[in-house]
């Protein structure tokens, strides 16, 4: 797929006028987003501003109220159940809490994908995970662990490895570090770019971790009141000119951007 | 008006709720039928449910078949009419005590675990990531459980008839001096498969019930420890009471006349 995503054929995410409530409040109002092959794109935006809502409206978790979502340029939003399946193929995730089975053990989880949705013989499929987990620096023997056995740095390792063991095409990361020590963030975060440039995938994360987006961004969107504020290239964040941004990236609490405190 | 807009809001509250259910169940089912199968997690289900149920359903069955000759003694003995104990043991037992307090029982110790698990899995975002490699939630973690409550069920109960009458023969053998070959030969005179049929197909709607709710309410719960919580008790109460309103339809249609 690569070869017709490079001369800006359709863009890998295409998000039209995105709207989506729960019961009175609106969360997402009329939100447009393009993601282009092999781009990394992360959504910046506080809590509650829409942007895990974003992220499952793409995947397909949550339907949206109106608006278009295309992948490869085929409109996913209102697909029967088996073409969905067919699109969330070309997906992989790293979860929040990592969100690992714990009735499974770790190389169980990261060749999940493999055995359950492309009929991997276990054998093969165990070997596959074993490299995987030594792509995001575990040793094999973790992998007969149980995730409940593994610190949380461990644990979202392992999520990135069962998500990229299937070799998607688009990943999609929910708070990466949250959760995690600086250090151990960073080095999330630097595993994040090196999986995503080895695979050639696109990639679409939500933070609120300014550090870890300029890391991994190579374009940064910022989320504000169900709408994309600002959107640009990493580099120029720092000279946004919005000043939603500017506070946010600042992180001041003067600001356009009014927290709603209540008590 | 305030009371009318109440009723309104309490009834249309509730067909909905039996639509979502009815959903839900029709979608799970749908599942059983159409590939992939999962064969080892509708193995370790019905494991979790026939084989480790086992000793509760047991327990519970020795003990009512027991009481049963003992209470029926006292109440029989006054007319001479002992020899009715083999008789009322077994119908009681095949008929209704059986089915019914076998799925009580295994509602407490399986719908709650079902309804904790899948609502952990839930809030732990476990399921969304089911959904992202590719595995329909439906088919791997609804349709075993469905599959599995529906079959093992059953299974169960014929073995609680069997205990429950032997708790009824011992207290009347060893207790009340029956003559054991009368006992026997009267419990085997008087039962009909209509009897333990009936007890088999409650089993069967009992069962699946049970994992129903379970997974129902474990599927959507919400809100962290406390909605898990919920969750749970939900599972176990309506399924409970479910039982109890599916024995009265089910003994109605096979025996009402």
């Amino acid at each position: 797929m690569s070869e017709n995503g490079a001369n800006s054929a359709p863009k890998k995410i295409s998000v039209r006028g995105l709207t989506k409530s729960f019961g009175k409040k609106q969360v997402l109002q009329g939100l447009d987003i393009d993601v282009g092959a092999q781009e990394s794109l992360v959504v910046i935006g506080g809590s509650g501003t829409g942007k895990s809502v974003l992220i499952k409206s793409i995947i397909g978790l949550l339907n949206p109220d109106a608006g278009t979502i295309k992948i490869d340029g085929e409109t996913v939003t209102g697909m029967s159940g088996s073409e969905r399946e067919r699109i969330t193929g070309k997906f992989g995730m790293l979860f929040q809490g990592a969100a690992l089975f714990d009735s499974l053990t770790v190389w169980e989880n990261v060749a999940f994908g493999l055995i359950q949705a492309r009929g991997m013989a276990r054998g093969l499929a165990k070997e596959k995970a074993i490299a995987t987990l030594a792509q995001v620096g575990l040793s094999s023997d973790v992998g007969e662990l149980a995730p409940s056995e593994l610190s949380g740095g461990m644990q979202k390792r392992v999520g990135l490895a069962r998500a990229i063991a299937t070799e998607p095409e688009i990943i999609f990361f929910d708070e990466p570090t949250t959760g995690l020590d600086p250090i151990m963030g960073s080095v999330i975060d630097d595993l994040i770019s090196k999986c995503v440039r080895e695979l050639g995938a696109t990639a679409l994360s939500i933070t609120h971790d300014m550090a870890s987006a300029r890391r991994i961004a190579d374009r940064v969107a910022m989320i504000y009141e169900g709408r994309i504020i600002w959107d640009g290239p990493v580099s120029e964040i720092d000279n946004s000119g919005n000043p939603h941004v500017e506070q946010f990236i600042n992180g001041r609490s003067e600001g356009p951007i009014q927290m709603q405190v209540t008590g | 008006m305030n009371f009318l807009r109440l009723i309104g809001q309490v009834v249309l509250g509730f067909f909905s709720i039996v639509g979502r259910v009815s959903l839900f169940a029709l979608t799970g089912v749908s599942h059983i039928f159409r590939p992939p199968f999962f064969p080892r997690l509708v193995l370790r289900q019905m494991i979790e449910i026939g084989y480790y149920s086992l000793p509760v359903v047991g327990l519970t069955a020795i003990f009512t078949g027991m009481v049963l000759a003992l209470q029926s003694y006292t109440g029989f003995s006054r007319f001479s009419a002992e020899s009715a104990i083999p008789n009322v043991v077994v119908l009681s037992i095949t008929r209704e005590l059986g089915p019914v307090l076998a799925g009580l029982m295994v509602a407490g110790r399986i719908g709650a675990a079902m309804a904790a698990e899948l609502g952990t899995m839930r809030v732990t975002e476990q399921i969304d990531a089911l959904t992202t490699l590719s595995t329909n939630p439906f088919k791997y973690l609804i349709a075993p459980r469905l599959l599995a409550g529906l079959s093992m069920l059953p299974i169960l109960v014929l073995v609680a008839d069997l205990i429950g009458v032997l708790g009824g023969y011992l207290v009347s053998v060893h207790l009340l001096d029956f003559n054991a070959t009368t006992y026997l030969r009267n419990t085997w005179n008087f039962v009909e498969s209509p009897d333990i049929i009936s007890g088999l197909v409650k089993a069967a709607v009992f069962g699946f019930l049970i994992s129903l709710m379970g997974c129902y309410h474990g599927y959507y719960s919400k809100g962290g420890a406390q909605g898990v919580g919920q969750a749970t008790t939900n599972a176990v109460v309506s399924a409970a009471i479910l039982i109890l309103s599916f024995n009265y339809v089910i003994t109605a249609l096979f025996f009402g006349q």
